[in-house]
């Protein structure tokens, strides 16, 4: 019986049982690949590839543009159309190479290593080089997460398989179809940390995935699986280290503060392959599912592939279809034109027939407090949505808004369906916004 | 593309709860107690029920009519405002006085304050409360003609409490029993424990309340009593706890009107400190004050001490207190 867990939180119809008995297939595109220059937090990779240049798949076209960023690979062969501002998953238009794509996917040379042979500083260097970012979702270049200032003082690497995300199911059937990467790229990261202990964190409604890794795990030292109760923001980094640790870091604290390494399964398998086969970030499993699409599916794509084709080779949308989402219902992004990239952070592609938002009407606030109940950051979000309506700077941060995660508990739990991430979200930029001026 | 798809911010999907469904609930939750004072005093109650619940959707209608605003009956709160001020009349009530009093709560203390959630008292309260002040004799007299009654032989004219005030615990007083099932004296739907507990019943099981504050709330009256029957020198004596753990508006209250959202605090450690105010000052009205009544003007003292104890009771952000922040 599991059942690690935090405060607050919520259970929002799931949906995975669309397809998380789905085997992943791979998906192989045509025409026109676009790779955006910034897949990742920090600064853009900068082009090293020019108009009319023929490159491999797994050839580097970016180069990482300072310490905290990342390069950029095409995932195809063939010949760099040029560079143009195109349209993200997240709404807004990124500087991107246009490659078009020769469908012999001819591979560059990748070296491979053997761990035994690499130092600390190689392992790094060689994570650095494939591009691997967090590719949970928040894209946060993985070798300077994995590079503290004092990395004897980690004590735990958590590998997050929690998939807490409604519909999504990717995460799921990597560590069912692939464990032995996730297995192989947590050896590497322990390898880094002689201290720590390896946690690979999965929720409790995947007992298939939870007893595999149980087996796989069962010999390897400083090495556990750790059960997790099914709830909604469980796989969030705070609430996931909060769970296995009973660790808390605030918003102005990395978790290496309280000794802990966290990463996505896809990443810690990214991991594994930059560093032993010399493979770079070329590929992405994401899910197409939703009531929306004719038949749901997990795919394994290449990077820079066009949404639009994916959802096609899914059995494109059903009739009336309302709302296209980039990720999951509660963090995900929705999408006004389906012609974006799959990128290194695209977890899912969920099409829902009916969108509840439009048709929730807003009614007053009635002071329920069920947004308080639910919050996993602590706040009173009601009061927080309120000095955010009011341009209230000053008692915003007062009341630690900041400190909120936008995870979607408190709207989604609103009876009178205010939006209350959204404005909470909003005062958090210009926050941010104001703070980087001074 | 011919249609164009919906954006929106995060999240993408809704709890099926709303404010609407929330209200029915209360509503039903309540019609153990409504019933139960039918049944105990007779179709005059129906009418002061009928009554007052109408006029206040009326009045809430008739408001946003003349404001141009949308209306907002369809949420449910003016009916149940309505319901629970017709709980706490007396069964005899000239019906004029529920609809002046419906006007009070809906125009005066909802709307006049900026309608639903802005209101700082409970409005069914301030206006049971402004109604006893004005027509004291008639809101304390529970007579109801003999043609009106039901089946019911209680005690005439005093409720429990009022007899206990006057004339201190008697073998002649109301039986725990008596009051627990509710055919005794007093409002519509105050009398019955039972009933009562079934409506709360209700609203726990579809969480539409927690027990923090109507345990707080019965848990410090009850410590304050027993308090008070130790230092008073009249020795522990468990029917005179029960009286008045049963007696008047306690339950009604405590389970029904305390729990308004709206009118209390959003901290969950505010609900615990508002629960055992609420119990204090409850327990002081009855004890000390001049009237055997409490509830009413407890809750309404307590309204006010809401802003104050959010103050205070403010949770902890999470990891607040670590490293850099």
């Amino acid at each position: 019986m599991a059942f690690l867990t935090f405060k607050g939180g919520v259970h929002p119809y799931d949906g995975k049982s669309l397809t998380k008995d789905n085997p992943v297939e791979p998906y192989l595109p045509r025409g026109e690949m676009v790779y955006p220059l910034s897949q990742h937090i920090g600064a853009p990779a900068a082009p090293v590839v020019q108009k009319g240049d023929y490159v491999k798949r797994g050839q580097k076209i970016g180069e990482a543009g300072g310490f905290v960023s990342a390069p950029v690979h095409s995932s195809v062969s063939g010949i760099v159309k040029g560079m143009e501002m195109r349209l993200g998953a997240t709404g807004t238009m990124a500087n991107s190479i246009i490659i078009e794509n020769d469908g012999k996917y001819e591979e560059t040379e990748f070296v491979p290593a053997k761990l035994e042979e690499l130092t600390k500083e190689g392992i790094l260097k060689r994570i650095q080089d494939g591009g691997v970012v967090g590719m949970g979702g928040a894209g946060f270049p993985t070798h300077v997460k994995l590079s503290p200032k004092m990395p004897e003082k980690i004590e735990y690497v958590l590998v997050n398989g929690a998939e807490c995300e409604p519909y999504l199911t990717s995460n799921h059937r990597k560590m069912l179809e692939e464990p032995e990467e996730i297995i192989e790229g947590l050896r590497i990261m322990l390898t880094l940390f002689d201290n720590a202990k390896g946690y690979i964190c999965i929720e409790d409604n995947k007992p298939d995935c939870i007893a595999k890794m149980k087996e796989l795990v069962k010999d390897i030292p400083r090495m556990e699986v750790k059960e997790l109760l099914t709830k909604y923001p469980q796989g969030g980094e705070r609430t996931l280290i909060y769970a296995t640790t009973g660790r808390e870091i605030n918003s102005s604290m990395l978790p290496a503060d309280v000794g802990c390494v966290v990463d996505n399964v896809d990443t810690v398998a990214a991991i594994y392959r930059s560093v032993i086969l010399g493979e770079p970030v070329m590929d992405k499993v994401i899910t197409v599912t939703g009531d929306g699409i004719k038949s749901p599916k997990n795919f394994k794509v290449c990077t820079g592939t066009d949404l639009a084709e994916v959802v096609e080779a899914a059995g494109g949308l059903k009739d009336g279809v309302s709302k296209v989402i980039a990720g999951g219902p509660m963090m995900g992004f929705a999408m006004y034109d389906l012609h974006v990239p799959c990128t290194k952070t695209t977890s899912a592609c969920l099409c829902l027939k009916e969108d509840p938002v439009s048709k929730a009407k807003q009614t007053a606030c009635i002071n329920c407090g069920r947004c308080v109940s639910v919050c996993p950051g602590g706040v009173l979000p009601a009061r927080l949505a309120t000095f955010a309506e009011h341009g209230d700077m000053e008692n915003f941060q007062k009341f630690d808004g900041m400190e909120c995660c936008e995870c979607g508990c408190c709207s989604y739990i609103c009876p009178a369906k205010r939006p209350l991430t959204q404005s909470i979200k909003s005062m958090r930029k210009m926050v941010l916004a104001s703070r980087k001026k001074k | 593309m011919g249609e164009m798809l919906n954006v929106s911010s995060n999240p993408h999907v809704r709890d099926k709860m709303t404010t609407s469904k929330i209200m029915q609930l209360v509503l039903i939750a309540l019609l153990p107690a409504s019933l139960f004072g039918v049944w105990n005093f007779g179709l005059r109650a129906l009418a002061v029920i009928l009554v007052t619940v109408a006029s206040s959707v009326f009045f809430e209608w008739l408001y946003n009519k003349l404001m141009h605003k949308e209306t907002t009956i369809g949420d449910f709160s003016a009916a149940v405002t309505g319901l629970l001020l017709a709980l706490n009349m007396p069964a005899g009530i000239p019906l004029w006085i529920p609809i002046l009093g419906s006007a009070f709560a809906i125009i005066v203390v909802k709307q006049l304050f900026g309608g639903l959630g802005q209101n700082f008292m409970n409005p069914a309260l301030a206006a049971r409360c402004f109604l006893l002040i004005s027509f004291a004799g008639k809101m304390t007299d529970f007579t109801v003609p003999d043609s009106f009654r039901g089946t019911v032989d209680a005690v005439s004219g005093a409720t429990p409490l009022a007899a206990l005030k006057a004339n201190g615990f008697t073998d002649s007083s109301v039986s725990v029993f008596h009051m627990f099932v509710g055919d005794i004296q007093g409002t519509i739907g105050e009398t019955s424990v039972i009933a009562i507990l079934i409506g709360a019943a209700i609203l726990l099981a579809f969480k539409v309340i927690d027990l923090r504050i109507p345990l707080t709330y019965i848990g410090s009256f009850g410590v304050f009593i027993i308090l008070y029957m130790l230092f008073s020198g009249m020795g522990f004596d468990t029917n005179y706890l029960l009286t008045h753990l049963f007696g008047g508006g306690l339950m009604l209250g405590a389970w029904f009107m305390a729990t308004d959202y709206v009118t209390t605090p959003i901290t969950k450690k505010g609900q615990l400190v508002y629960g055992c105010c609420l119990g204090v000052l409850t327990a002081v009205f009855r004890l000390f004050g001049g009237a055997a009544e409490g509830v009413s003007y407890a809750i309404i003292f307590g309204n006010i001490l809401v802003p104050q104890i959010e103050r205070f009771t403010r949770p902890k952000a999470f990891g607040k207190g670590g490293k850099k922040a």
